[in-house]
């Protein structure tokens, strides 16, 4: 067997793992493994930005569901991959980060391009590894892939010394029983305790205002199935948070949509009254609850998710079933059924008040013919796409609309920084979804203050021919924090107008993108038609619309539901709200 | 404004006593797997009282003594996280399992006068601790016990003036007694 470089086995690893598409931009301390990726059998996308080709990596496992890779060079390279890296975390995203490092005779001296990357990535990675040895280098690689990918999925980040990539080693590919031996210590739990699910069943069968709570685990753990059927056997209602959305189909007639901070009046008023909460892969982030002692204050809480430490962190649970969530639900589900289910009748007064709810207050906005409302650009994209397209969001105002107002039939349809929030997410993730989906339209909503924290990779996507629809909801200003210094800071709008902007339809083809442009409501639809036109590169659309526009509902930081604000107000009126209660 | 919503409703949290926790974990030996530990508590905000690692007789296991001050809430958390840790092999809380607890301590005080130095011998004879060094003004003492001992023995040597402490953090083992009360803290 002939000697191989650590670049080279760099490369053996990635092929048996699968991986068929890698992100990165090269630098010295990595240069060795791109030379080695210069004749391996892989699609090799390079970035303008490394924290683009971390997000790139990051909507490709989003929307595939396998996991991600990204390389980076050491030092700047590597810090770069900062913010892509702390996005997956707090999305459970599977990713593998490779990053070169000084080689190891160097490390310490603060030599050229040299960070500590393992200590700066600790808090924002599942795991990481510095590798010390060639000897240990093939193993630690497909360790990260396995952790990458098991348990809660994270990032996990591989950090190799230059001499290491260049030395030459005789190795064996590790089994995965080798790497389940170098890991004693991590074992995922996946069963389910069999007495909770039984105590689960007993209270699901009692309830008689329940709702399903529904996260972006139901996704991950590729659940959404056995979810449906859970709901329509029971009769339950389902609302998914914003990472959870798409597990359960929006056009559903028991769908809530989405609950919390913007979630709709009748999700909110639905978790507010209930008896019984089935919290499914979610984890009751503050966006979600408010106020944490007046969240759903009647309601027993079943929990289940494949993380304990997310059981009982915000808000105490009195069914906790840790294990992963299909098998779960499938457990669950045999256990309801070992009774008629008769029972579910009595919860049709419960649908009905949800019903009375959905038609007082139902997710809308005010339509205009003189202005372009960015709800309406969403719900033409919507149409335009017959409701199939993959959407990927950055973070804002635009975000909440792209929640709100395209309706997800499946999941891995809504791709969006949750956790973090994370400006400058949503393009580069459709680049990556895109390639991961090439058969999907890919919609990038994105807002224009994101989308200039990102825009460099435009030329990515030209250089690749990766055909993502940009569409910008241009406001010109930094629109949530806007609307939050109208509702709670007097209007004093210190510091988000973004009134200088490229223009973006030069921009898009100096880059050699397309862009287009709408200013009137009419013209929207024109544009999105022009753009399902284009299949050979990416399109910008540059939507110019009402700049003071506001997501609503809004349930404003740390209150409760009960001080929802649901219906738009004059200008200047917004210290008074419409409190539901 | 609507009807649906009378009164505010309360959910009612759990209540809990700040207290002392003795947490045991046992790792993988590699090395940066104690800055995950730390980090992870500085990283929440708790407060390390005490942190006490070693090797264990197995190849590659070290064991570390966490003492903690907490609710249990926030120590169950703690423990979670904890656990989650790829290199952690098990990890307990064994506050209220029998156990013996042992402090390491030197101490350098002043003993310049005969009659200082007579007082500290007979404070040395009755905590059975031991005089590792002798100066002519200075006795350097060890002694070791649980955390009470340790604090009681400190304060009677405070007014002869203390030069110096170094002190190790807790170290606890189980009773074998104690073998079948031991639970972990499982959620299921």
């Amino acid at each position: 067997m002939p000697k191989k470089r650590g670049a080279d086995i760099v490369i053996d690893v990635l092929l048996e793992e699968g991986v068929d598409t890698v992100f990165g931009l090269p630098g010295g301390a990595i240069m060795e493994v791109y030379d080695a990726l210069f004749d391996a059998p892989l699609r090799n996308i390079l970035a303008r930005h490394e924290q683009a080709a971390a997000h790139m990596a990051d909507g490709y496992a989003r929307a595939t569901g396998k996991v991600g890779v990204v390389l980076a060079t050491s030092g700047p390279g590597a810090t770069n991959l900062v913010t892509g890296l702390a996005t997956a975390h707090m999305d459970s995203v599977p990713m593998v980060a490779i990053t070169g490092q000084v080689p190891r005779h160097y490390i310490g001296t603060d030599a050229f391009q040299e960070a500590d990357v393992v200590g700066i990535t600790r808090p924002i990675t599942k795991h990481n590894f510095l590798v010390t040895d060639i000897k240990d280098l093939a193993l630690i690689l497909r360790e990260a892939f396995y952790l990458a990918r098991t348990g809660r999925p994270g990032p996990v980040l591989v950090d190799i010394p230059k001499d290491i990539t260049q030395q030459e080693y005789n190795y064996k590919m590790p089994t995965e029983k080798d790497v389940e031996e170098a890991l004693p210590g991590y074992k995922p739990h996946y069963e389910g305790n069999p007495v909770q699910i039984k105590k689960a069943a007993e209270l699901i069968r009692k309830a008689k205002r329940p709702v399903l709570y529904v996260g972006g685990g139901v996704i991950i753990g590729n659940a959404s199935q056995e979810l449906r059927e859970l709901a329509e056997l029971t009769r339950i209602p389902v609302t998914t948070t914003n990472m959870g959305k798409g597990a359960f189909d929006e056009t559903h007639p028991l769908a809530l949509h989405m609950l919390g901070m913007h979630g709709t009046y009748y999700a909110n008023m639905a978790v507010y009254n209930a008896d019984l909460l089935i919290a499914v892969g979610a984890r009751f982030d503050d966006r979600v609850t408010g106020k944490i002692d007046e969240f759903a204050p009647e309601a027993k809480i079943i929990h289940i998710d494949i993380d304990p430490a997310s059981i009982s962190k915000n808000i105490h649970v009195d069914v906790p079933i840790v294990g992963d969530v299909k098998n779960v639900l499938q457990k669950l589900l045999k256990e309801l059924k070992k009774k008629p289910v008769e029972w579910v009748k009595a919860r049709e007064s419960w649908l009905k008040q949800i019903e009375k709810w959905r038609e007082k207050h139902p997710l809308t906005y005010q339509q205009s013919d003189k202005i372009i409302k960015p709800q309406y650009v969403i719900e033409e994209i919507y149409r335009i796409t017959d409701g199939e397209a993959i959407v990927s969001a950055g973070v804002g105002q635009h975000q909440m609309w792209a929640a709100m107002f395209y309706k997800y039939k499946y999941p891995r349809q809504f791709l969006n920084s949750g956790g973090l929030g994370t400006m400058g997410y949503g393009f580069p993730a459709a680049v990556g979804a895109k390639l991961g989906k090439p058969e999907k339209t890919v919609f990038a909503i994105e807002g224009d203050g994101s989308f200039v924290m990102n825009m460099q990779d435009v030329i990515t996507a030209v250089q690749y021919r990766i055909p993502v629809k940009i569409a910008i909801i241009n406001n010109e200003f930094l629109g949530m924090v806007r609307q939050w210094q109208q509702l709670f800071y007097d209007s004093r709008y210190s510091s988000v107008c973004l009134a200088v902007h490229p223009d973006f339809v030069k921009l898009a083809e100096s880059m050699g993108a397309v862009g287009l442009r709408a200013t009137k409501p009419k013209e929207v639809r024109e544009v999105l038609q022009k753009a399902m036109e284009i299949n050979d590169r990416p399109v910008i659309m540059d939507f110019v619309v009402d700049r003071e526009e506001n997501v609503l509902p809004m349930v404003p930081a740390g209150k409760s539901y009960r001080e929802m604000i649901v219906s738009p107000k004059q200008k200047g009126e917004a210290e008074t709200m419409y409190l539901v209660g | 404004m609507t009807e649906e919503i009378k009164a505010i409703k309360v959910r009612p949290l759990p209540k809990s006593e700040t207290r002392k926790h003795i947490i045991v974990v046992r790792v993988q030996h590699n090395f940066g797997v104690l800055t995950r530990i730390t980090s992870l508590f500085a990283g929440r905000g708790y407060n390390i009282e005490s942190l006490t690692v070693g090797k264990t007789h197995e190849p590659n296991v070290a064991r570390i003594t966490i003492v903690v001050e907490g609710n249990e809430r926030v120590v169950e958390q703690i423990i979670k996280q904890l656990r989650k840790l790829i290199e952690t092999l098990r990890v307990r809380d064994i506050t209220d399992v029998p156990h013996i607890e042992r402090e390491l301590v030197l101490i350098k005080v002043h003993a310049g006068e005969d009659k200082a130095r007579d007082e500290i011998m007979r404070l040395v004879s009755i905590f059975r601790a031991k005089v590792v060094d002798v100066s002519v003004d200075t006795y350097t003492i060890e002694v070791t016990g649980d955390s009470e001992k340790i604090e009681a023995f400190i304060k009677l040597l405070r007014p002869f003036g203390i030069k110096d402490i170094a002190r190790t953090g807790v170290l606890a083992l189980t009773r074998e007694s104690a073998k079948e009360s031991l639970q972990e803290h499982r959620l299921e």
